[in-house]
């Protein structure tokens, strides 16, 4: 069976593609509205953020179209091809790339245009790992399957650091949830261990290292106690857990001195209440909870924000538009759009589990890890539950690279839920 | 069979996943729950309360003279502003009253408010004096929306140096672009030092946040002030001006068209910068600047020009200094050669001067016989160690250059003009390659395409006076806070040309003043030695341009000059005396001459009657 044109229209994921234009729709009027500082403008206009937006928002569905309109194999079939040409743009960057604030990530195409490979080097990562993972015989079981999984995402991720961009490769780490899926032995364990690595790296800065080890050592002797009187397996892996976080207390200070760079660390001091600054590094944080807590429940209505139109919050049409809706759209607004969010990866999860060809699920789990990962560091982020680390939130922040990579991204794995009945 | 097991037992690893997600989720919400609803403290609207974002305008740096005599300071106005979007409905009858504007200007201030921003705060009336703000503010709390903010204006207790000192005024489109620092309604340097030395005269400007209940009125700072940042004051300027000798010149210059440029040559400084006609740069500001600034563009005598850096001249027999020191230099003549002349009979160019036949270089400067320097530019470009006269010519172009001739000095004087040493292409391009000396002759003399701007002039005086070198001639002197000056103004600029050369050159502009045909003889300062070289700048326009280059004293020159009049005729006529007159004030503190004094300020040159001439 081939694809009918006609058909596609009814075989989509209707609910999928309505939380999605909600969310593009929502974000193009937040951008309006951050942008609302000088004069009265129209929200297409060009010199307005918003009228940009609207021509990335037509590139982007138009080419989220022409996806769904491709054979569905055509993305299995060339990805590792597709994550070729992105590894070759991402040293391109490195060599040729522009730098802004910081970061060496653009090529820049003059006349305005810009382009961030780093934004398509998750779709490309996801691409190639579900081909590699979607053959017959690729059980995570095997060694060297997963060291060339491990492989494939660390590629990227590694070339993405190399030009300075924290954020983004912070991203590859989303696709733990789909080794976890995929059965991974160890990947549950992996994800425990970093929630642990985490609450023990905060808990050291918070209080002091002795204190952690008193702590450590009292968890240690309680467990080693519980394993001896019941007699339990596995002593030797517990002791190894223990040994790997008593050795992380000693690598929190290094870390945290030695390689992170200052304003990482002012950051992280400043999320941490152990520095007071709200003038300085902790001046986006400050004023971008004063901006989302000005809008109590109801907000201040559609253009009404005062706090997001001062030029308090920076970046406030790209990182940090969600004090905007935060703002205008209060408690409320917030709400609408994490369960947009939360529907939206749920929806994808479900529809992940109904395929029938493994490249499609595991496809379908890695872009739900890469949206919740985006999602969760950018909110926790305006809300003072992460450091600041600048990446975008999926579909609602200013910028075309961002836009057109998820708008993709979503409308490849919508192609292969709509194709999935042709699956024998 | 294995694979579909293991693959349904994993698929019961999704609930695991969704968990993660839906419990970040759960998570977020409580955070934003407590942040939008029940915390208070990042509450600002509850009950109807704005926030006005009041800017703190930081006193702009004031300027002082060499000697510490206040140049420009600051007072004290009030802009009233408007956020279009706290206005409520108000008796704009009674508002228009209180204000003094009528309805019409009401209604169009406020679009033209409402089109900049509903949001932010624009100027609604501006500068309103003491007096009548103590009036309004007591009744404007009947008027949600509006409120004062203070702003300076600049005084010029001395009412000189307009041009120098310069002007300021609202920012426009373009300057508001260039540099996000500026907001609509800010006032930034436009011309002068106040426009070069913007960054460091206007501080840092501070915002104050203030809380603003639904009766207008303050409530107190927002957030413990927790956002405000205070002003910082703008930085003191001293300049290397001599207020009493800029006023004497601008005085003394009174009914000329011209300009006087003072040097101080052992460090740049200029001590007088004088163009006429000029005006009182009180004129310039506040809310009559608009009208005064279109009548000063208006005026046929040009006041608003600043001669010394934007009128170029041909220079005349003063550039003879130049084609001496270069044909020295070039070793195509020495201080003791002699060239032939014929008086009015010579040829290529005839000599105007009487004086003996066969001059040497101090003589012919003495003199200024046209003849001498004609031989010797000649000498020096077809000099044969050149190799050829276009060749020759280059170097006579270099050396130009490095006296500062042909290009602007780019210190800190604003739209300095850059005046024309042709190049050697020039040339080639005018005469399709063929010419020589003869073809150029009029560079000898300083005329032709030659031009310079006074401020060029006067530089090369300092240079002659310094024996060989010059600091780029600069207004400042210091700032208040003693941080240094940019080192360009400070860094020594070489000429090549050897000191004993100058010597030469010196003594025979002494001998200009002191010499028994000097052409200067008649302004000789009593006391004061002193070294000086007309020019009669030939102007086809009509009357020939008076311009006269000069030092004192000769031993250790505190001061050099240039002066021009324009078509003052000989440069003996009146630029002379008046240099005199400028030395013998700058070195002595007072004058001896007041016949002269008098006789050169009262001194009206009818340029309406001469220009239909």
């Amino acid at each position: 069976m081939t694809t009918d044109r006609n058909s596609i229209i009814g075989k989509v994921d209707w609910p999928l593609l309505l939380m999605f234009f909600a969310l593009v729709i929502i974000g193009w009027l937040s951008i309006y509205s951050a942008g609302l500082s000088e004069g009265n403008h129209a929200i297409y206009e060009m010199s307005q953020f918003s009228g940009k937006q609207m021509i990335w928002m037509a590139a982007s569905l138009t080419l989220g179209f022409i996806v769904l309109l491709l054979d569905a194999k055509f993305f299995d079939a060339f990805a590792f091809w597709i994550y070729a040409i992105v590894l070759f743009l991402l040293v391109f960057v490195l060599v040729y790339g522009k730098a802004t604030k910081g970061a060496t990530s653009w090529i820049d195409f003059g006349g305005g245009v810009k382009f961030q490979p780093s934004e398509f080097a998750k779709l490309a990562t996801a691409l190639a790992l579900s081909h590699y993972l979607g053959r017959q015989d690729a059980e995570l079981t095997r060694r060297k399957n997963r060291l060339v999984s491990y492989a494939i995402i660390l590629l990227p991720a590694a070339l993405v650091l190399l030009q300075n961009d924290t954020g983004s490769a912070l991203v590859f780490a989303s696709f733990i949830f789909v080794l976890y899926r995929e059965g991974m032995p160890g990947a549950g364990a992996i994800m425990l261990l970093a929630v642990g690595a985490i609450a023990v790296f905060v808990f050291t800065l918070i209080w002091s290292r002795m204190v952690m080890f008193i702590i450590l050592g009292s968890l240690f002797a309680l467990t080693l106690t519980y394993y001896l009187l019941n007699k339990k397996k596995g002593i030797g892996k517990m002791v190894a857990v223990f040994a790997f976080f008593f050795a992380f207390v000693f690598f929190v200070d290094f870390a945290f001195n030695h390689v992170l760079e200052d304003h990482q660390r002012t950051r992280i001091e400043v999320l941490l209440g152990m520095k007071e600054d709200p003038k300085g590094a902790g001046y986006n944080l400050h004023q971008s909870k004063i901006a989302i807590g000005s809008g109590g429940f109801w907000g201040k209505g559609f253009l009404q924000g005062t706090q997001t139109k001062y030029d308090f919050v920076p970046e406030q049409h790209t990182d940090f538009i969600f004090c905007t809706i935060g703002e205008e759209g209060g408690f409320k607004g917030s709400l609408i759009v994490l369960l947009l969010y939360c529907g939206m990866l749920v929806r994808i999860i479900r529809m992940a589990e109904r395929q029938r060809l493994a490249f499609s699920r595991i496809y379908g789990y890695c872009i739900a890890g890469i949206i919740f990962v985006h999602v969760a560091i950018n909110i926790g982020m305006t809300i003072g539950l992460v450091p600041v680390i600048g990446i975008p939130l999926p579909f609602l922040s200013y910028g075309g690279s961002s836009l057109l990579a998820f708008t993709i991204m979503l409308a490849i794995f919508v192609k292969q839920d709509a194709n999935r009945l042709n699956i024998l | 069979m294995s694979t579909r097991n293991t693959n349904r037992n994993l698929a019961k690893r999704q609930f695991v996943i969704i968990g993660i997600f839906v419990a970040i989720c759960a998570i977020y919400l409580l955070k934003l729950f407590s942040i939008q609803v029940l915390d208070k403290t990042l509450k600002q609207s509850a009950d109807n309360n704005v926030l006005r974002f009041v800017t703190q305008y930081p006193a702009r740096g004031k300027v002082f003279d060499r000697n510490g005599e206040l140049l420009v300071y600051n007072e004290a106005v009030y802009d009233l502003m408007v956020v279009p979007g706290q206005v409520k409905e108000i008796d704009t009858t009674k508002f228009c009253q209180l204000l003094g504007i009528s309805h019409e200007t009401f209604v169009e201030n406020m679009a033209k408010a409402r089109k900049y921003s509903r949001i932010k705060a624009s100027v609604f009336v501006s500068q309103i004096s003491k007096e009548d703000y103590a009036h309004i503010v007591e009744i404007l709390h009947n008027f949600p929306g509006f409120y004062f903010q203070t702003r300076t204006l600049r005084h010029y207790p001395k009412a000189i140096a307009a041009h120098t000192l310069g002007d300021i005024g609202e920012v426009n489109k373009s300057e508001l672009e260039a540099d996000p620092y500026y907001k609509m309604g800010d006032y930034v340097g436009k011309s002068g030092i106040e426009r070069f030395y913007e960054k460091e005269l206007r501080g840092r400007k501070g915002l104050k946040v203030v809380m603003v209940d639904v009766h207008n009125r303050e409530k107190g700072s927002y957030l413990d002030g927790s956002l405000d940042s205070l002003p910082v004051a703008g930085k003191d300027i001293y300049l290397g001006l001599d207020a009493e000798l800029q006023a004497y010149g601008e005085q003394l210059m009174h009914g000329k068209i011209g300009s006087i440029v003072a040097i101080e040559p052992k460090t740049g400084q200029i001590l007088a910068f004088v163009t006429s006609p000029t005006y009182d740069p009180n004129l310039l500001v506040g809310r009559v600047r608009g009208a005064h600034y279109n009548e000063l563009l208006k005026d046929p005598m040009k006041p608003l020009l600043n001669r010394a850096i934007s009128g170029t001249y041909p220079p005349g027999s003063t550039f003879k200094m130049v084609n001496g020191l270069i044909a020295l230099q070039s070793g195509s003549i020495v201080p003791a050669t002699q060239f032939r002349c014929n008086g009015p009979g010579s040829t290529p160019i005839k000599c105007t001067h009487h004086h003996g036949p066969s001059p040497d270089l101090a003589n012919a400067i003495e003199n200024s016989c046209n003849p001498y320097f004609y031989e010797a530019f000649k000498t020096t470009i077809n000099n044969p160690k050149f190799g050829g006269i276009k060749e020759g010519y280059e170097y006579w172009y270099q050396m130009t250059q490095k006296l500062g001739l042909g290009h602007p000095f780019e210190t800190d004087i604003p739209y300095e003009k850059s005046g024309n040493i042709p190049t050697r292409k020039y040339y080639d391009k005018m005469y399709g390659g063929s010419w020589n000396s003869v073809t150029i002759r009029s560079l000898g003399i300083g005329q032709g395409e030659i031009l310079v701007t006074p401020l060029q002039l006067a530089n090369i005086v300092a240079t002659i006076a310094n024996e060989g070198y010059y600091y780029p001639p600069h207004l400042i002197r210091a700032f208040g806070d003693s941080t240094a000056i940019p080192e360009k103004m400070t860094t020594r600029c070489e000429t090549g040309i050897e000191r004993k050369h100058f010597q030469v050159i010196k003594a025979g502009m002494r001998s200009v003043f002191e010499g028994s045909h000097g052409t200067a003889r008649g302004s000789k300062i009593p006391g004061i030695s002193a070294g000086g070289k007309t020019g009669t700048a030939q102007n086809p326009h009509g009357e020939n341009h008076s311009i006269f280059i000069a030092f004192a004293p000769v031993e250790d020159p505190q001061i050099a000059l240039s002066i021009i009049i324009e078509n003052g005729g000989y440069g003996s006529t009146w630029a002379a005396p008046i240099a005199s007159l400028m030395m013998e004030k700058y070195i002595r503190g007072y004058t001896e001459r007041p016949l002269v004094e008098k006789r050169m300020m009262e001194g009206v040159i009818n340029y309406a009657v001469k220009k239909k001439k």
